[in-house]
């Protein structure tokens, strides 16, 4: 049994914003990472963010980790960090399993966790959905900009949030075709600029369309597009062909809170939040005390608001095990002002109503 | 498949290894997965569901959807996208669950 006093699962943005705050109030603290790096999907977003220097705007998503990193250096031996390890469960007595590489199976006792595991891209449902070809949008950005190995010659995108639009543009910047953007709903759902880049490039984004059908033996070949009216259905007579080797699904993420409903944290269906998400309280804790949450995994957002989250969750799961920070009021106040003016746009209103759902005030 | 030039990132690529798919030899780097390996050599069919036998690729490349599952050195089930490469690694096809060895 290994102790330490925050536990933190996830080192991605969220998770590591999270360790500094709870360093910096005095805590111990131990990060677990699946993958072999920390990060999370910070490593493969080559675009520059917006928000405001406090979230490392125009700075590239690939250059932040290091940034975090640096700043947790300092405290030497007061954190552990734990790559290639997956958290496997919390029990009922506040353990934590986790298996390191493929073997090594260790037990912790934390005083707090943070849960910061983030999300998985959703799927899309039509028919021949499963051919091989037809790839997850952040699936592609990862074989392209982590591995730099293209997924194909010619892609069709499938929605036009700023996960598609983002990809597209990498697509382009890779040497690959995009053969056409669409989206089910009649408006761009993601940033103009994205969007102008593309189109300028020559790429068609197609609003109010959806694919129907994928074509192919045993790998995809080409996709039937159809036109939607108003109320979301098909239009007849409006099928088109496109070849495609690829096709890239980004209708949106759900949160990965497997670890949560399992450990018995009550869950909620918000979705606004994208999802069957933890419900908390104001300081980030779940139902269950001493559990945390931050980032993706109660409720999708974009990295800059994951990072604010994190530090926030980091404060208070550290004075939750004893460590209340100096000036801890003056700190939360601040990462909350962040917060709310990340959500000032009109898909932050969107995100705040499903958190008004499930955040019990208390 | 692979990117030789782009505009803001430089591969660093490890070691050049040799595997086998199929037992048909394969060449990948060190440093990156089985998965990215065998894209970078133009197949994108890993395995085959195991109820319905339809064709399997990769979905998310992060380790979540278990998609991309092949048998490797023998043992089935691996989750080849975040699995790194080795050299002499053979890679097979999965056309069922796999059986436990």
């Amino acid at each position: 049994m290994r102790e330490t006093e925050v536990l933190i699962i996830g080192g991605g943005p969220a998770g590591l914003c999270a360790a500094v705050s709870a360093l910096e109030s005095g805590a111990s603290v131990t990060i677990l990472e699946r993958n072999r790096r920390l990060g999370g999907q910070l490593v493969k977003q080559t675009h520059m963010f917006f928000g405001s220097k406090e979230q490392y705007a125009s700075f590239r998503g690939i250059d932040i980790p290091a940034i975090l990193l640096e700043k947790l250096e300092k405290y030497g031996d007061k954190l552990r960090v734990e790559t290639d390890c997956t958290a496997l469960g919390i029990y009922e007595d506040g353990v934590v399993t986790a298996l390191f590489g493929e073997e090594r199976y260790v037990k912790y006792l934390p005083k707090a966790i943070v849960v910061a595991t983030g999300a998985s891209e959703k799927a899309l449902a039509f028919e021949n959905n499963d051919l091989p070809g037809i790839y997850g949008a952040g699936a592609v950005q990862t074989l392209m900009n982590v591995y730099g190995v293209k997924p194909g010659n010619k892609v069709l995108m499938v929605g036009a949030g700023n996960i598609g639009l983002i990809v597209s543009y990498q697509l382009m910047q890779a040497g690959v075709e995009v053969v056409a953007v669409l989206d089910a709903a009649p408006k761009i759902g993601g940033y103009c600029v994205h969007a102008s880049k593309i189109r300028r490039a020559g790429v068609p984004i197609l609003v109010s369309h959806t694919v129907t059908r994928a074509l192919g033996d045993k790998t995809l070949e080409g996709a039937i597009v159809c036109e939607m009216d108003e109320k979301f259905n098909v239009i007849e007579g409006t099928e088109k062909r496109y070849d495609c080797d690829v096709m890239c699904i980004s209708v949106g993420l759900t949160p990965l809170t497997e670890l949560l409903g399992m450990a018995g944290c009550e869950m909620k269906y918000v979705p606004e939040l994208s999802g069957i998400v933890p419900a908390r309280n104001k300081a980030y804790m779940t139902s269950r005390d001493g559990i945390f949450v931050a980032g993706d995994v109660s409720g999708i957002e974009e990295a800059s608001a994951a990072m604010v989250e994190g530090y926030l969750a980091g404060l208070h799961c550290a004075a939750y095990a004893g460590y209340k920070s100096e000036n801890f009021a003056q700190k939360v106040e601040d990462l909350e002002g962040q917060l709310a003016k990340l959500r000032g746009g009109p898909s932050g209103a969107h995100i705040l109503r499903g958190i008004q759902k499930n955040v019990k005030e208390d | 498949m692979r990117i030789e030039e782009h505009p803001i990132l430089t591969f660093e690529r490890g070691k050049e290894l040799t595997f086998y798919l199929d037992g048909e030899e394969m060449k990948g780097y060190e440093g990156e997965t089985i998965q990215a390996a065998i894209h970078a050599n133009k197949v994108k069919l890993l395995g085959y569901s195991s109820e319905l036998k339809r064709p399997r690729g990769f979905y998310c490349a992060i380790g979540n959807c278990s998609s991309c599952m092949m048998t490797v050195d023998g043992v089935a089930n691996v989750k080849t996208c975040t699995t790194l490469l080795k050299e002499g690694m053979r890679v097979e096809t999965q056309k069922d669950k796999g059986v436990l060895r």
